[in-house]
This record gives C-alpha cells, sequence and structure tokens, in this order.
C-alpha cells in the first residue's frame, strides 16, 4: 500500500539503486511506505516516494554531500542498504591490478563511507538499521572471484564489528548474503558455471531478488531491534 | 589563524551537545583545562568520538570547512589532541589553518 508522504514516515537509503535489486528495492520500500533515497552512478527516473541522486559511492565528498541533504531534507535517516556493488570473474592470474583495486573501492570502501556517514545521522536519532551486502561465493570459496569474494569477506567482519561499535548508538548492522539471482551481476558467468554453483546450496534453485527483501525486511524491521552483526546466507549455504 | 573566539564557541556548543547526552556526574565543563581522555576523564570512548563528531559539525557550521579530526597525525601524536579541550581547540585551529591556507 502507497502511504501519503509525512515527516513521520522513516527515510531509507539504497546504493546501487538504478537497476537489478536495486531498482527492485526502491519499488518495495516506496510501497511499504518509506521516504526512499537512492545513488547511483547513473541517472535514474524518480517518482512519488522515491529522489535519486547521481552518487558514486566511492567518492567520500559526494556521499557527504547526499547525507547531507538528506539532514537538512528529511532530518532523518533511519534505514542504509548498502547495495552497490561489482563482480570482475577472472583467474587470479589474469586479473588486473586496477580491477581487483576497482572491485574493492567500490565493494569495501564504498560500503564503509557510506556507513560511517549514515551512521552521524541515524544516532542523532538513536535509532538505524543497516544492512550490507556479502555473497555465498566467500563461503563457497568459489574459484574465479578470488577477488570479489575478498571484498565481500571483508563486508562480513566489517558488518561484525560495525555492530558492536554502533550497538551503543540504538544502530544495528547486519549482512545479506545472496546466492546466484538474474542480474547483470552474473550476466558473465556462464550457466553451466552456474548451475553447479547452485547445485552446492541447500536448496538448489537460483535465487530471486524477494528472496533478499525479506531477508532486509526482516532486518530492518523494529522488531529486530536485538539481531545485529549477523549474516544470512541464502539457499542454506 | 581562524578567529580563536569563534572557534572555541564551536567547541563548546560540541561540548553542549556531549553534555545532554551524558548523565550528570561525568560531564564537561565549559573549560579549556577539562579533560578528555586519559586521568581526570570519566569519558567513555564512544563519548569522546560523539564529541569529535560534534566538533567536526560545529566548526563546519561556524566556518564551513569540512576536517576530519582523527586522523592519522592526531591518532599518532605525541602531544595528543584529546587531552584537554583546550588541546583539541588548539589542533583544531591547526586543522582549519591548513584547509584555508591550501
Amino acid at each position: 500500500m502507497i502511504m501519503n508522504q509525512t515527516n513521520q514516515q522513516p527515510v531509507l537509503l539504497v546504493t546501487g539503486a538504478r537497476k537489478g535489486i536495486g531498482e527492485y528495492l526502491v519499488t518495495h520500500y516506496v510501497q511499504r511506505g518509506y521516504r526512499v533515497v537512492g545513488c547511483s552512478r547513473k541517472a535514474a527516473a524518480e517518482r512519488d516516494g522515491y529522489r535519486h541522486f547521481c552518487v558514486d559511492v566511492t567518492d567520500e565528498d559526494a556521499v557527504k554531500q547526499m547525507l547531507g541533504t538528506i539532514a537538512e531534507e528529511y532530518g532523518r535517516l533511519d534505514v542504509l542498504i548498502n547495495n552497490a556493488g561489482i563482480a570482475s570473474m577472472n583467474s587470479l592470474l589474469l586479473t588486473p591490478t586496477d580491477t581487483a583495486r576497482t572491485i574493492f573501492e567500490t565493494n569495501f570502501m564504498g560500503t564503509f563511507i557510506a556507513c560511517r556517514e549514515a551512521a552521524r545521522l541515524m544516532k542523532k536519532h538513536s535509532f538505524g538499521r543497516i544492512v550490507n551486502f556479502a555473497t555465498v561465493a566467500s563461503a563457497l570459496k568459489l574459484e574465479g572471484e578470488a577477488v570479489y569474494a575478498s571484498s565481500k569477506a571483508a563486508i562480513v567482519t566489517f558488518t561484525e564489528i560495525a555492530a558492536r561499535e554502533l550497538a551503543p548508538l540504538g544502530i544495528t548492522v547486519n549482512a545479506v548474503a545472496p546466492t546466484p539471482i538474474e542480474t547483470d551481476l552474473i550476466r558473465s558467468v556462464g550457466a553451466e558455471k552456474i548451475e553447479r554453483l547452485i547445485q552446492r546450496q541447500a536448496i538448489k534453485r537460483i535465487g530471486e531478488i524477494r528472496d533478499v527483501a525479506n531477508v532486509i525486511d526482516f532486518f530492518i524491521r523494529p522488531e529486530s531491534d536485538f539481531v545485529t552483526g549477523q549474516v544470512i546466507f541464502l539457499g542454506g549455504v | 589563524m581562524p578567529d580563536q573566539e569563534r572557534l572555541t564557541q564551536a567547541i563548546y556548543a560540541a561540548v553542549d551537545e556531549l553534555n545532554e547526552q551524558l548523565p550528570k556526574g561525568v560531564r564537561v565543563a565549559k573549560s579549556l583545562d577539562s579533560p578528555l581522555y586519559g586521568p581526570g576523564s570519566n569519558l567513555e570512548s564512544i563519548d569522546l568520538v560523539n564529541l569529535i563528531i560534534e566538533v567536526e559539525e560545529k566548526v563546519k557550521e561556524a566556518f564551513g570547512v569540512s576536517i576530519t579530526i582523527a586522523d592519522d597525525r592526531a591518532m599518532s601524536s605525541q602531544n595528543s589532541p584529546f587531552v584537554t579541550v583546550g588541546a583539541l581547540t588548539n589542533y583544531v585551529s591547526g586543522l582549519i589553518h591548513d584547509y584555508e591556507s591550501n
């Protein structure tokens, strides 16, 4: 149900909001009455209940400016979903250093910068929900994903420690670790490889974005104020 | 150097914000001699973190400059800028000066 926008409605920021999981989450949370703010490197259409910023999450000044605008215009931030991420499947022996650096910049540094700036705003109301994105590729030790999986393994440790540091401020930090989902992120991965990966899951099907949204729904609900530092792996990995 | 009176007022405004979150017994007096860290201070580490964030915000409001207080220089300095309100004020004054000089 789409509710009328009021200042009492919670504000949710999703990074990487233009396509894939991010685009889905924007619609999902607008429909649930959140005032949704999103960002991505490229422009995206705005609509009722949704505001978009052209911001690269690795650009510290731009992220700070976006959070400053959220503080000025909304006066609060309740939820941050660190969805922005990139992958590059390649043999470790062939992976260019620049590619590895770019993956860590977006996946880890982007999450770190957004968390830090969001938590500064969230602490003003002693409430916040941060959801980061890990991956089953780390737990499955997936060949060809050494750099991507490592950048996401860093997210797991970051999530666990951030949860402890931010708990006194009323902010929870959790992570969801999706299986392969039909998005651009796995576009270049062969069908056979995806099938082999699925066979290593307890529940042998490809993931859907609604599976991810379901976990995020749980993490961000007010009743989940005793749930922090947790990583939920989808598919029974 | 930045206007010292304006800077002191910005620091004290940050102290006010911190004190609102603290129980009476551990509040920080608005004096340059007030201890923030080490012997004589009752602040928890999270309180000091909150104060530093407030100071960064008040400095941005008062001077329009975005500073990062807890950088490597501050953390490794032999004379910690976090010992007293006065030490913090002097350190922030230097950061603003550096920012305005660049």
